[in-house]
């Protein structure tokens, strides 16, 4: 296997920047095993598991950056590999944005590698999928699944004196059940970074008993609806706001977080007061590696506060043109996943109090439409279900939405508790004037 | 985290400028190891005829081996600023086979004669193991071998062969264009592609082929920071099966549209169309806001081959419509009953779709696909009527076929082939007709142009288009630009409204540079050919909200 341990990747990238004549050099070593199965009809139709190991250099002279890298870890290939990047490094233009390389830093640990996941195997694929299509078959029910894991490392280390090690596993699990008559169709999906959380027969059953339940959809009438999101739901929609929550589109005047006559939206009142998100990559059920793509730790950072805009993420460089301290965002709030507060709602108390609405399990094909107000389109699939009266009644036809999770989280009714969805922990939410435009006949 | 999140970090201090190698997938090399040749192909025969015959001695009964060279340039700039150059290389084999009536495969950048034999190995391994879990035995439709041949992308001018210093030049270029004509924000970037591909199978074929494909583009911002908002407009360009002849700008390619600026064909003009970005960005930004209702569309064949794609190309894909793709993208609408019925509408009597991998410059273009089949066309939808679908060699007996269509593909040599969508084109009218006079004939419509948000279902029923440009017709006349616009329909509903197609003189190419499929997803490239066409009593939308 390929992982290295903090003493073996340190000593060889100590030996690869003692190969350096650029004026700076960063060295990083990627490592992992990846592996996947892949099921449908009721049959596995792929499964397969890739080793790598990869050593990257970039060589800076001035502001100009060269890059290479090799999957060979002997001394003639580490010499070979400096030489290339200090060659390409020579003949690039100058990057105006570069800027100099940081210093040692602190990444304080974080929970990020199960050992469990680490020894995932093929047969363990292989069970899993059989486990799945076992129960899904005996009913009239087609099932197709996809499970991928990874156990790898990253270290990184440069000629200021920086270096960092971060070991790190995940595991994905989907799965969509069709009834074999092709009238109802259920999906159900988790994330984690320890296996053993993951009980596939659990989600199996979630997606078989959507997939029953939802046969045979009425069509009811598109236009706005009070919604209940379950988790899934509601986390494809709040995972798009954290495109503007970048300083510089903003002060560009370029994102939903710019002003009316310059500057930003910091400090402004954007959503219902009960929204607060932060992100923590201490957080155990959500954590994440310890530094971002600038190399600068992460922090717990909080961006929204009941309601308010508190933080906006600047990159070192944006950072150094504003005379702000730079604030780690890369890739969403905090460089990864984030945590939106709740309440203390279960979907069961939300489907009670709702008088007439609509029961989302999740959100397909979704596309922005305006980045000025971030209005998004997309469609419900999976599991849909007409409510009225606080009961379930029946299940209805997919939806095409157009709305804004601006608009949405300032339509709050009430929230649960959050969970993990795509690394984040996402609550269910009710959500009043849900916008519906039109109906789909896709099951 | 995942594997792509993580492998991010490892680019520590550089952000996304150093890791862009890694995104694609690639080694980073210079740009003069681009020009390297690469493996003799009679080197590659010797390597190939090893896996073939360690497999059949391991108890294959059918093997492909593809030894692969992909190489990648992407530069990219921002305003006055190169953001990023970056050449990657990847090489290696896939070695597929068939044993116990399974598929088994296997790759690896080891391409010696040891590692290949090895891989070989492993992949009849695989299969073996696979066969507990198989119901039926895997038939693949004969295909007879085609002996050493070659094909290569008819270029003109290898585009890794300008220099790198030429290719920011022109960037730079357009970028300064846009913003001496008043914009504050532009990117832009060129991709450049060359895969150098040999396969061999046991059915006796030794294909080496050289393809070629290339995408400039860019995106210009306008910003009014007064009353507050901003639009952007992105290139009408196309990504082609070419070369860097594709950036000649030749007069003869342009062809003037209704809205009074030049659209183009197999000839590109970028600093031109950066200029008319500029322009249009701003004039979006007070364009008026389309009131809501029924209106004849009249679609340019740069937005009309996303529609093609998403509403044709997809759901026509045959393992989707079986149900491989059910977790990911989908199912399909066109289910086999419809069509087995021989007479299900898919839209009017004018739309003919055919598919092909034949038509020169097009992204789709080769000589055989990944399963060694010689490239052909054959017809999708025939006078409106759904008639097939796009199979391959495991295929093709659902369909009562005894051919393969040729659309097999793998996006790399460590990715395994499967069914992706060839070109997917709109056959143009017979009559002669030019957007012009389309547009005269039109009471209450508007003329789309470029590729906006698109989004459809995962049967693909229901879809919701927007575009990058939006005029409103009136009383056959352009009266002015539109903001805010989306039409939603559904597919068999709105190609049974085409009401007339423009003739061959209009024909041009739409391409979608990355359209992925799959899961560990794959990425293809893929062309849609058509002329300008007239949709009528569309349901369009007005997409503006106050927050």
């Amino acid at each position: 296997m390929a992982i290295l341990t903090k003493e073996e990747a340190k000593k060889i990238i100590d030996k690869v920047l003692s190969y350096s004549k650029a004026d700076e050099m960063e060295v990083s070593i990627f490592g992992g095993k990846t592996g996947n199965i892949r099921y449908a009809r009721n049959t596995v139709n792929t499964s397969g598991e890739t080793n790598e190991i990869r050593l990257s250099v970039n060589s800076v002279f001035g502001k100009k950056v060269g890059s290479s890298s090799t999957n060979e870890l002997d001394d003639a290939s580490l010499k070979k590999v400096v030489a290339r990047a200090e060659e390409i490094a020579m003949l690039a233009p100058e990057n105006p944005e570069y800027m100099p390389m940081l210093g040692p830093q602190v990444y304080p640990e974080t929970a990020t590698f199960s050992p469990a996941t680490d020894k995932i195997t093929p047969d363990f694929r292989a069970q899993l999928a059989m486990d799945s299509i076992e129960v899904t078959s005996t009913g009239d029910l087609t099932a197709a699944g996809y499970l991928e894991d990874f156990s790898g490392f990253v270290a990184s280390g440069n000629s200021k004196g920086q270096f960092g090690y971060n070991t790190s596993t995940s595991v994905d699990f989907s799965i969509t059940v069709r009834t074999t008559d092709g009238t109802g169709s259920g999906y159900a999906i988790r994330d984690f970074n320890d296996v053993n959380l993951l009980n596939s027969k659990e989600v199996t059953s979630i997606a078989m008993q959507k997939a029953q339940a939802s046969a045979n959809a009425q069509a009811i009438e598109p236009g706005k609806y009070t919604v209940i999101l379950e988790p899934t739901a509601a986390g494809d929609l709040l995972s798009l706001l954290t495109r503007g929550f970048d300083a510089r589109s903003a002060d560009e005047g370029r994102s939903y977080m710019s002003k009316k006559g310059g500057g930003t939206r910091l400090g402004e009142k954007l959503f219902d007061e009960r929204v607060s998100i932060i992100s923590d990559p201490f957080n155990t059920e959500i954590p994440t590696s310890p530094w971002d793509g600038d190399g600068l730790p992460k922090q717990k950072t909080t961006w929204v506060e009941n309601g308010v805009v508190k933080n906006l993420s600047y990159s070192r460089y944006w950072a150094e043109k504003q005379g702000v301290t730079p604030l780690s965002g890369a890739g969403g709030f905090g460089g990864g996943g984030f945590i939106f507060s709740g309440g203390d709602e279960s979907i069961a108390d939300m489907i009670k109090s709702t008088e007439r609405g609509v029961l989302v399990t999740r959100f397909w094909y979704i596309r922005a439409v305006d980045p000025q107000t971030l209005l998004f389109t997309g469609l419900t699939r999976d599991g849909t279900f007409y409510i009225e009266n606080g009961q379930i009644k029946f299940p209805v036809k997919n939806f095409r939405f157009n709305e804004s999770p601006i608009i949405m989280l300032n339509n709050i009714e009430s929230m649960g508790k959050p969970q993990r969805v795509g690394g984040s922990l996402i609550p269910p939410m009710k959500i009043r004037d849900f916008t519906f435009t039109s109906l789909s006949d896709a099951v | 985290m995942k594997r792509r999140d993580f492998i991010h970090l490892s680019g520590m201090g550089l952000g996304a400028l150093a890791t862009s190698g890694l995104v694609m997938m690639g080694n980073p090399v210079s740009a003069e190891q681009l020009l390297e040749p690469g493996m003799d192909p009679a080197a590659k025969k010797v390597l190939a005829d090893i896996a073939l015959n360690a497999a059949r001695g391991k108890g294959a009964t059918y093997t492909d081996v593809r030894i692969g060279r992909y190489l990648r340039q992407n530069v990219s700039t921002r305003e006055k600023n190169v953001q990023n150059i970056s050449n990657s290389e990847t090489f290696g084999v896939g070695i597929r086979v068939i044993a116990n009536g399974t598929w088994g495969f296997s790759a690896t950048s080891d391409v010696s004669p040891d590692g290949i034999k090895s891989c070989a190995e492993t992949a009849v391994a695989i299969a073996k193991a696979n066969s507990k879990l198989q119901k039926e035995p895997v038939v693949l439709a004969p295909e007879k071998g085609h002996g050493e041949v070659t094909w290569n992308t008819p270029i003109k001018k290898n585009a890794m062969e300008v220099p790198v210093k030429d290719k920011i030049d022109l960037l730079l270029k357009v970028n300064n264009s846009a913003m001496d004509n008043g914009v504050a924000f532009v990117n832009s970037s060129l991709f450049i592609i060359n895969e150098q591909k040999y396969f061999a199978s046991t059915d006796g074929s030794y294909i080496d082929q050289d393809i070629h494909r290339i995408w400039p583009t860019f995106s210009v911002t306008a910003v009014n920071k007064g009353a507050g908002g901003f639009r952007s407009r992105q290139a009408l360009s196309a990504p082609m099966g070419m070369g860097y002849e594709y950036l000649d700008g030749l007069a003869e390619d342009k062809i003037m549209n209704p809205a009074g600026f030049n659209s183009y064909k197999n000839s590109y003009d970028m600093v031109e169309d950066a200029i008319g970005a500029a322009k249009h960005s701003k004039e979006k930004i007070t364009a008026k806001s389309v009131i809501p209702g029924k209106y004849d569309l009249v679609l340019d064949p740069d937005h009309l081959g996303l529609t093609i794609h998403e509403s044709v190309g997809h759901p026509l894909e045959l393992d989707r419509v079986l149900g491989y793709e059910a977790n990911y993208a989908g199912t399909s609408f066109a289910t086999l009953d419809k069509w087995k019925s021989g007479d299900f509408k898919y839209g009017s009597d004018k739309v003919n779709i055919v598919a092909d991998k034949t038509q020169p410059f097009s992204l789709g273009n080769t000589g055989y696909d990944d399963e060694g089949v010689k490239c052909k066309e054959w017809d999708l939808i025939k006078n409106g009527v759904l008639v097939n679908y796009q199979a391959i060699r495991d295929q093709v007996k659902i369909l009562g076929e005894n051919e393969s269509n040729g659309c097999a593909f793998a996006d790399s040599w460590s990715s395994v082939q499967f069914q992706r969508m060839p070109n997917v084109s709109l056959k143009p009218g017979t009559e002669k007709l030019s957007p012009a006079e389309m547009v005269k004939n039109v009471e209450k419509g508007v003329y789309i142009l470029g590729r906006g948000s698109y989004s459809i279902d995962q049967q693909r029923y229901n879809f919701q288009f927007g575009g990058q440009l939006f005029y409103e017709i009136k009383n056959g006349e352009i009266v002015g630009m539109l903001e805010d616009v989306a039409y939603q329909s559904n597919t068999q509903e709105f190609w049974n409204s085409c009401s007339q197609i423009c003739d061959k003189d209009d024909y041009k190419f739409f391409g979608s540079f990355n359209d992925g499929k799959g899961q560990p997803s794959q990425s293809s490239a893929v062309s849609h050919g058509s002329s300008t066409t007239r949709f009528d009593g569309v349901n369009v939308i007005n997409t503006g909200r106050n927050i």
